[in-house]
């Protein structure tokens, strides 16, 4: 693990030599955020945001357990449960604002984590596995969420749960046999409601699971950088700690101010209103919504409005998790040696003017009702998306001709003249995906 | 290969998604939409301000007061209040005295002692706002069909929630004169009826609500304080209280929150100090005549 330069821990306190022959818990902390993990020292300020992820999940663990002393899971109580921790329990409204829009945050925070990887071409080799994980991370934090927005018991929770769990009915002959088992009923009513508080306690420790293996299989080849050249020598590299703690600890400081601004100034503004009514299975809302953070899958699935050999409802189905699925052959699909899309004039074009104008559009769709243009707009977006990432980034990858990259990180920080990386003897293509020697 | 099959997959959504815009949008540009009166003629929540509005927004407790007043004389004869309890008055000022008087001055159901049979008391502070509809049918039966809802989380289940109860409140018009913008109701849609039972209210959603204007007159209830009860001012009072009521912990919010924001921002600002303090030796030094490019 990590480089040859990679500073050996050595105890100094005898209780610390004690524990380091008995349980090297802080030989493995210093290894793995200490001053014995050696890191790109060029790392910009998007190479936060997995640190904050696990912030955030972590934030979300703490208050959910909090939550879960007050909340009671049954149909007939469970809105007023909610209402009494935010009226009688001491900072009762405190935490369920901090779990809530924790966990718009939380899907803040991973999708700008994602696009950086997307950007940089983070999942490709040697990195593969990391980026399977998390995908694999992404879709529980999906499920975790959607289940958590059930728990309230209002109107959209109610709305939400009957829409997404409607969706496995779409499956041809399985697929309303498969929607009662997965609701315990006809409709969502109080079996629902228990398990899918069980399952809402029990993923967020399976992602932090997950999130172990993700980190492990980080600290095999190391983090990528901006450049996407691979660590050559030490002085590409500066110690974990203190340099990235630093530079954490000021991003965690300006994530937490936007944060608690909106937990004491705008608690409510990423909700939706019909969720302070109490679900009613005979009052169907206007629009059902799902939370912002789903909009973009939400659009693709509405997007799929025509029979076409088959069901309308079942390619809108399919298309919205092959929209997430696709995302596990990224690594397979772009073959460019070049990572970096700082060096890959093709890619940023269809990355900055293709694929971010059609999430903004699929966000904003999903959001909005089910009526013209809205419609119309995320089919073009929805048609996008898919050409992205299965058309165009295999093509790209094969046609495209990337920029000189620099020699090395260090060049490209220190910009060298004699090293620059336009000097033509340095320009190697491809070296990049090489792991360092 | 896997490249072969992805293209193939891209393509083949690709093709069924446009394929359905070509369809939508060729019935989007063919059939007419007819408009609907709900959809032109229901109009946003009239802008109002509060007390309790913006990052430093506190409680006026004579409106609140005041608020409460017109509740318990007028909204309270249909409509419940479930989450509120009577000892949550004291937050609005009343005193622990004032709080028991006026909770005795509600019936709150009960059980006879000496019987075991239903049957209903004076209130304590331990109970919460009785419902005036013994269950949902009975309040349904008692108002052409249509519950009255609950009112305690009223301003936080719809958009612009406060402002949107003082609209509604004040916002019953005629449909045979009601215009927007110049444009006539009757003149756009002259099949635009009211169905009997009903109230024409372009503030509510469908624009006919099933409950007929609450607040008819002037001087509908005597304010202690001397405030003059217009329509105008009870609606505004009632709906400050039905924010309150949603949201009793509205004002310590946001007082808690400054010195949260205070402290992080301190934190932060020391956090970018020792972060530049730590970085200074391996940053690249600026040196005097580099060209940029």
């Amino acid at each position: 693990m990590s480089f040859p330069w990679a500073k050996a821990y050595e105890p100094k306190a005898p209780l610390m030599r004690f524990l380091d022959e008995r349980l090297p818990l802080p030989r493995f902390v210093y290894n793995a955020v200490g001053a014995g993990y050696p890191v790109p020292r060029n790392l910009s300020y998007f190479w936060n945001f997995g640190i904050l992820a696990g912030f955030c999940l972590m934030l979300q663990i703490v208050t959910g357990i909090v939550l879960a002393m007050h909340y009671s899971a049954n149909a007939l109580v469970a809105f007023n449960s909610v209402e009494h921790i935010m009226r009688d329990v001491n900072w009762g409204w405190m935490l369920r604002y901090a779990h809530a829009n924790g966990a718009s945050f939380f899907f803040v925070v991973v999708y700008i984590h994602i696009f950086r990887g997307l950007f940089y071409s983070s999942y490709k080799a040697p990195r593969e596995m990391i980026w399977l994980l998390g995908v694999v991370i992404f879709l529980l934090m999906m499920a975790t969420a959607f289940m958590g927005y059930v728990l309230p018991w209002g109107q959209m929770s109610f709305w939400g749960a009957k829409v997404i769990t409607g969706l496995f009915g779409a499956i041809p002959l399985v697929g309303e046999p498969l929607q009662v088992w997965l609701l315990g009923g006809y409709a969502p009513d109080n079996a629902a409601l228990n398990r899918f508080y069980s399952l809402h306690f029990l993923l967020p420790f399976v992602i932090a699971g997950v999130v172990i293996l993700h980190i492990w299989a980080l600290h095999i080849p190391g983090s990528s950088n901006p450049t996407g050249v691979e660590v050559k020598s030490e002085s590409d590299t500066v110690p974990f700690h203190p340099y990235y703690t630093a530079k954490d600890g000021f991003g965690l400081g300006v994530f937490l101010l936007i944060y608690c601004l909106f937990v004491f100034f705008l608690p409510n503004n990423l909700g939706h209103p019909d969720n302070y009514i109490p679900a009613n299975p005979l009052s169907t809302p206007a629009h059902i919504v799902p939370e912002w953070y789903f909009w973009p899958f939400y659009a693709i699935l509405r997007a799929f409005t025509s029979d076409f050999l088959l069901p309308a409802k079942l390619w809108g189905v399919l298309a919205m998790f092959s929209a997430i699925l696709c995302w596990f052959f990224l690594p397979w699909l772009d073959r460019s040696p070049v990572r970096s899309g700082h060096y890959r004039p093709l890619f940023r074009k269809f990355f900055w003017f293709g694929l971010i104008p059609c999430m903004a559009v699929l966000f904003y769709c999903g959001g909005a009702p089910a009526e013209e243009p809205f419609v119309m707009l995320s089919q073009i977006a929805t048609a996008y998306y898919f050409l992205h990432f299965l058309v165009i980034l295999p093509i790209v990858s094969l046609v495209e001709r990337p920029e000189p990259l620099p020699y090395s990180i260090t060049d490209a920080v220190l910009g060298t003249p004699e090293n620059d990386g336009t000097v033509k003897g340095h320009m190697i293509q491809g070296e990049n995906a090489r792991p360092a020697v | 290969m896997t490249r072969l099959i992805s293209i193939l997959v891209g393509l083949g959504f690709t093709f069924v998604v446009l394929l359905a815009f070509v369809i939508g949008a060729w019935t989007f540009a063919t059939e007419e939409v007819t408009p609907t009166a709900e959809h032109e003629f229901h109009v946003a929540p009239r802008h109002a301000s509060y007390q309790f509005d913006g990052a430093l927004g506190t409680w006026d407790y004579q409106q609140l007061q005041r608020g409460y007043q017109v509740y318990k004389e007028v909204c309270s004869a249909c409509h419940s209040l479930k989450l509120v309890g009577f000892r949550n008055l004291a937050e609005l000022g009343y005193t622990e005295a004032e709080v028991k008087a006026e909770a005795a001055s509600w019936q709150v159901p009960g059980v006879d002692p000496v019987t075991g049979e239903a049957s209903t008391r004076p209130g304590t502070a331990t109970d919460y706002f009785p419902s005036p509809y013994p269950n949902d049918v009975a309040a349904a039966a008692a108002n052409n069909n249509a519950v009255p809802p609950d009112l305690s989380l009223m301003t936080k289940a719809r958009h612009h929630g406060t402002e949107y109860v003082r609209s509604l409140l004040t916002g019953y018009r005629n449909p045979n004169t009601f215009s927007v913008d110049g444009v006539r109701l009757k003149e756009e849609f002259p099949d635009f009826e009211t169905p009997p039972a009903l109230h024409f209210n372009p503030y509510f959603a469908n624009l006919n609500i099933a409950m007929a204007p609450p607040l008819t007159a002037n001087g509908q209830v005597t304010y202690a304080d001397g405030t003059d009860p217009t329509i105008e001012q009870m609606a505004t009072d009632v709906s400050a209280f039905l924010t309150w009521t949603a949201e009793p912990t509205l004002v310590r919010r946001k007082q808690t929150g400054w010195p949260v924001l205070g402290f992080l921002l301190f934190a932060t600002v020391l956090a970018w100090y020792a972060k530049k303090q730590v970085w200074a030796p391996v940053k690249p030094k600026k040196r005097k005549g580099d060209n940029p490019a």
